[in-house]
């Protein structure tokens, strides 16, 4: 378990976190990297308290500061910085030289089989594919057993195949192992998949934590949604409440909408309304009223997408539609919108 | 032609530089890699001898020993020279050292290392091209001064010196000095990248 409590550089993160993946998610600048930093013992925070299990690596009131090769934290930084004089083998014997020669030959020959590297092993990491890298940064940071592992992902794109095989490694580490891993992502997919909580980072707060699943339904906050790249976010106000039928009203600027009762939420109150583009139904416009809880909504924009094709509608209305049913009607300008009551929600 | 004066040259500037490698070293370390009040006047004393011509740093430096008037004599010429050779040979050092990438030195501390043994086992094989081009750099500027100047001075000791001989002589110390920086400026470019 590690608990951090960091304030440097304007960066005031505290958090808890246990065995599994923990994904560090927020835009850049948001001081993933630095946090990890700080855990790893690379920079000194002005202040705060760093504990991993139940040893202090940084503690400002009482001035201790482990340096970093005491921490035992495996970090993997975004330069990945396998040392390019050294041969693979060499590379993995850097961290184990303390221990006993035989030991030492065993732990490398395990990670070697385990990372099935042992066709690289002579190589200099300039000479081996970037999978094989990949790799051996992972069982670099694994032999010496660590406690902890810190990963930041690189923030220019991996390619797709190398990606796919560092969700792999993370999943092997995560299943084999169970060691707490702290991970620096941009990537909200990487936290779908592999994290088993999430921590949203930004300008150096923690806006809000929890499953990834739960975070993504339930923003906390109008910013924790914008970073997660929520769209459909509209200024509401509660003109109804009604908590025995389940329903309310909601007035928007041009609009209102029927939604299921809010509990907590007091009649007057202004609030974020925040619908999934997902799950706003649509379709062509035929001139006759809208009924209830739909809209008439002029198509700005129709953006392809790798699954989907994206509608962008007048007044910053988003939804995702399947491209077989957009492909017939994609010269259609007028569009009906339906804001299903159950995919609503307020921020 | 007698080549006493070639050899002299070598194994002075040879010992100068030697002797200049583990104080300059150690300073371009510290000034490229730690943070510390006073650094930049420390930087700057350093490489003091690199700016004042070497006249004016024979005369502080004499009369700070006190043994002015001029007396020569071989071990104060190579301490001179050893001072005169260490900031271009710190200054290059620290560049070649300022130049490797930190993320190599964090992740070796990070994965368990000593900063003594970062220094030997990362820092130094990674910036071995640029330490070599200053030691040859330092070397080419010791033989340049020592040389010349001991050449002149042995010469011109002797009643009829022989001209020609002494240009022939210079030529050789020049050479020598120009294959030492060639040497050290193809070392740096044959740099790989990182």
């Amino acid at each position: 378990m590690i608990q951090a409590r960091v304030a440097a550089f304007g960066l005031d993160v505290e958090f808890q976190a246990g065995s599994g993946i923990t994904a560090l998610f927020g835009p850049a600048g948001a001081g993933k990297t630095l946090t990890l930093d700080a855990i790893a013992g690379l920079l000194a925070p002005r202040s705060g308290r760093i504990i991993l299990d139940d040893e202090i690596l940084f503690d400002g009131a009482s001035r201790v500061n482990l340096p970093p090769r005491r921490r035992h934290c495996g970090y993997i930084s975004r330069h990945w910085a396998l040392f390019p004089h050294m041969s693979l083998r060499d590379n993995l014997l850097f961290p184990v030289t303390h221990l006993a020669r035989l030991e030492r030959r065993r732990r490398v020959k395990e990670m070697l089989e385990r990372f099935s590297l042992q066709d690289a092993a002579p190589r200099r990491p300039r000479a081996v594919s970037p999978v094989e890298r990949l790799r051996c940064v992972y069982a670099r940071a694994l032999i010496g057993e660590p406690k902890l592992l810190l990963i930041d992902e690189p923030s220019s794109g991996l390619d797709i195949a190398l990606r796919a095989e560092w969700h792999t490694i993370l999943r092997r580490v995560r299943e084999e192992t169970g060691l707490p891993v702290l991970m620096a992502t941009r990537d909200l997919e990487t936290c779908y998949e592999l994290a088993g909580n999430m921590l949203l980072l930004d300008a150096g707060r923690v806006l809000q934590s929890g499953p990834p699943r739960k975070v993504l339904d339930q923003p906390a906050s109008v910013e924790a949604a914008r970073l997660l790249g929520i769209r459909n976010l509209f200024l509401a106000e509660i003109v109804a409440l009604d908590p025995g039928r389940n329903t309310s009203r909601l007035r928007l600027e041009a609009f209102e909408l029927a939604g299921p009762y809010f509990p907590g939420r007091l009649l007057g109150d202004r609030v974020w309304l925040c619908v999934q583009p997902g799950e706003l139904r649509v379709g062509p416009y035929d001139g006759s009223k809208p009924q209830s809880n739909q809209v008439a909504a002029r198509l700005e924009r129709a953006v392809e997408m790798p699954r989907s094709v994206r509608l962008e509608f007048a007044g910053a209305i988003v939804a995702d539609i399947a491209r077989p049913d957009f492909e017939p009607r994609k010269d259609n300008k007028e569009w009906l919108v339906e804001f299903p009551p159950q995919a609503l929600r307020v921020l | 032609m007698s080549l006493d004066p070639l050899w002299l040259t070598l194994r002075y500037a040879g010992l100068s530089t030697l002797f200049c490698i583990p104080p300059g070293m150690l300073l371009a370390y510290v000034l490229a890699r730690r943070e510390f009040p006073g650094r930049d006047i420390l930087d700057a004393t350093a490489s003091l001898p690199l700016a004042l011509p070497p006249a004016v740093l024979v005369y502080y430096l004499l009369s700070a020993l006190r043994r002015w008037p001029l007396a020569f004599s071989w071990r104060r010429a190579l301490a001179l020279s050893t001072i005169y050779t260490l900031p271009l040979l710190m200054r290059m050092s620290r560049a070649a050292l300022a130049a490797v990438d930190h993320s190599f030195e964090d992740a070796a501390r990070g994965l368990g290392a000593s900063e003594w043994r970062v220094f030997w086992r990362i820092t130094t094989p990674l910036a071995w091209r640029g330490l070599l081009a200053a030691i040859l750099a330092g070397l080419a500027r010791a033989m340049a001064d020592f040389g010349i100047t001991a050449i002149l001075v042995i010469r011109y000791r002797d009643a009829a010196p022989d001209t020609a001989e002494t240009i022939a002589l210079l030529l050789l110390i020049g050479a020598a000095v120009l294959a030492a920086l060639y040497a050290g400026n193809r070392l740096q470019r044959g740099r790989a990248p990182a």
